[in-house]
């Protein structure tokens, strides 16, 4: 197990250096320049510009030393835009916001998603079963940038029970409203997958076993049938995780939360080279951990997976 | 006269699918004693297997059940999930068809052993787990204590099947019904798991139900057998009266589809013909279409269970001298 995990971690160096690479190339091969949108800088100030930030070097010596300090520093250099706040700053500020409503949409998505589909499946062609498919059919087509503002009209403007933005350090009355804009599509997925996965579990000979002991239902299906009715949920936990981060976007610009998903959009108009690698680099390093995280819990779920 | 053990009265089965209702049984009754074996033969989709199923309340959820079935003289046929479960393993328990595929895969054997004895037995986890290593030895399987603790992938077809009778066993049931049980197995495991049911019968002296398409495994191991086609009985007695005399066309067609060693033959004799449409039999017998003494009452007069001598009976309307 141990010299598994080792592994995967080591395969994890030649990936991220794959995925610095790739979008190094591609941001060094777009037009456009983080300082171009400035009218009537003169070229003179541009060149100097361009010096003090290193752009006038080669490109190898530019990825050369960007991978330097990164690995050597922890550095992902400066911020083009911000030009007082170096990238580690950036998402030393924002990424805390992020992964705290980030982690409670998760929570909440699996919790709810994953209720919804075994209740569903569990009393299959019900009223329950019916409207449960409709709560996720009606989640999943509602995209959050449609959400968010609903949920300030009613929960802000109407009911004036909650702050329509803002973090104030995440207070619980400023963290209700992203999560639920965020989560909801999640756990609408979450409740699809579990409940299909369900019914085919409930549907097989192991559980015709369990039944024929005379095991009350819920005990069939706590015991018997949750675990493996959970593994396709959990291979979709993981990328699932990633999304609410980098989907995050929609969330930090409506309700001014300061997370980094607005740094990450704002980075790729503005040319923000610094930032723009900086949240790369992060999001690749969170989806290689999250599935890793995915690939344990299947090996500790599933006994016939074994490392 | 006593109570059988079991009484099944005109019981139904249907299914409604898609394509219409499907009559898996058809008034099918017959009573069994305590201690009895009793085999159920027929080929595939001759409602056996359902049969059972309806027995424990175990349908799927497009099927429903008719009929009478009385175990202990109590009738149990569709009663409540809860009531159900109180007999369920305790007094009528289950071995099932596939060993693969009927352990879950994500529990050790222990545990799901144990669960039995806990929940109807009221034994803690620790007393449970050694009833099960002592039946497990029962079964014969070595060194049982450690195998408690392995998952079902870690054992073969046969050791599954053992673990399934041993699980099934755990309560001491009054009746087991042990639908195919050797089919998905290899033949010398087969010999095993049928030399194993016969050690039982006479350890626990619980009444079997052995539900096969496997004639050859009957002829030794039940004392009554039970002939069944497109869910009705078709001819029932003991197995000697109905393998020396069968007295239907379906059980003799039956037997001369049977590979034998000690008779030279060129060829299997095959019944022609399909297994009836379940969604439309007919209101006679269901074996006209590929029956050779098919004749004018047959399709709209199902003919009824008539003794031929002591307890066998059939339900034909052929001359019984023209069965041969």
């Amino acid at each position: 197990m141990l010299s598994y995990i080792l592994k995967r971690l080591l395969i994890a160096i030649p990936v991220m250096l794959i995925l610095i690479v790739g979008t190094f190339i591609l941001m060094y091969t777009a037009p456009g320049s983080p300082f171009a949108s400035e009218r009537g800088v003169p070229p003179a100030v541009l060149a100097n510009l361009e010096r003090q930030y290193g752009l006038d070097q080669p490109f190898i010596v530019q990825i050369g030393s960007y991978i330097w300090n990164l690995v050597t520093q922890f550095d992902f250099g400066p911020s083009f835009i911000y030009r007082d706040q170096d990238v580690n700053d950036l998402i030393a500020q924002g990424f805390p916001v992020t992964l705290t409503y980030g982690f409670w949409s998760f929570v909440v998505a699996v919790l709810v998603g994953g209720t919804l589909g075994i209740v569903a499946a569990v009393r299959h062609n019900t009223w329950l079963d019916y409207l449960a498919v409709g709560i996720s059919v009606g989640a999943q087509v509602l995209p959050n940038f449609v959400l968010a503002p609903i949920l300030v009209l009613v929960f802000t403007l109407w009911l004036g029970w909650l702050p329509g933005g803002g973090w104030q350090g995440g207070q619980l009355e400023y963290i209700i409203l992203p999560v639920i804009a965020l989560s909801t599509s999640f756990m609408a997925s979450i409740a699809r997958i579990a409940r299909a996965s369900m019914l085919e579990v409930l549907t097989s000979n192991y559980i015709r076993t369990a039944r024929a002991k005379g095991l009350p239902m819920r005990r069939v299906v706590m015991r018997h049938a949750l675990k493996p009715a959970l593994l396709p949920v959990i291979s979709y936990l993981g990328p699932a995780f990633v999304g609410m981060i980098t989907g995050s976007v929609v969330i930090d610009v409506y309700f001014s939360t300061g997370g980094i998903g607005q740094f990450f959009v704002a980075s790729a108009l503005n040319r923000d080279y610094g930032v723009m690698m900086g949240i790369t680099v992060l999001l690749g390093a969170l989806t290689i951990f999250f599935n890793l995280v995915v690939d344990l819990l299947y090996a500790w779920i599933d006994p016939k997976i074994r490392y | 006269m006593t109570t059988p053990l079991l009484k099944i009265d005109d019981l139904s089965v249907k299914f409604s699918t898609p394509d219409g209702t499907v009559s898996a049984v058809n008034g099918l009754s017959f009573d069994l004693d305590a201690g009895e074996t009793l085999a159920i033969v027929g080929e595939s989709g001759s409602g056996k297997t359902q049969l059972a199923f309806a027995t424990l309340g175990l349908l799927a959820r497009n099927g429903r059940a008719e009929g009478s079935v009385r175990f202990e003289g109590r009738e149990i046929l569709n009663l409540p999930e809860e009531k159900l479960n109180a007999i369920r393993a305790e007094k009528i328990s289950m071995i099932f068809q596939d060993p693969m595929t009927s352990l879950n895969p994500f529990m050790r054997v222990g545990d799901q052993m144990a669960e039995v004895l806990q929940l109807h037995k009221g034994l803690s986890k620790r007393r449970a787990l050694d009833e099960s290593a002592k039946m497990l030895d029962a079964v014969r399987i070595p060194d049982a204590k450690s195998r408690l603790r392995m998952y079902p992938h870690e054992f073969s077809g046969g050791m599954r099947q053992r673990i399934m009778i041993a699980m099934s066993l755990l309560c001491k049931p009054k009746l087991l019904i042990a639908d195919e049980p050797t089919t998905a197995l290899d033949v010398t495991v087969q010999a095993q798991i049928m030399a194993l049911m016969a050690d039982i019968q006479r350890d626990f002296g619980a009444a079997i139900i052995l539900i096969t398409h496997d004639l050859g495994i009957v002829a030794g191991a039940c004392e009554r057998t039970l002939v069944m086609y497109g869910g009705r009985v078709m001819e029932t007695g003991s197995t000697d009266e109905v393998f020396e005399n069968p007295t239907h066309p379906y059980t003799l067609g039956l037997l001369k589809a049977v590979p034998r060693l000690d008779v030279p033959q060129r060829d299997l004799q095959i019944i022609p013909g399909d297994p009836p449409d379940l969604t439309a039999l007919p209101p006679g017998c269901p074996f006209t279409a590929r029956c050779p003494l098919a004749h004018e009452p047959c399709p709209k007069i199902m003919p009824k269970l008539e003794t031929v001598t002591g307890t066998h009976l059939r339900a034909c309307h052929a001359d019984m001298e023209d069965v041969t």
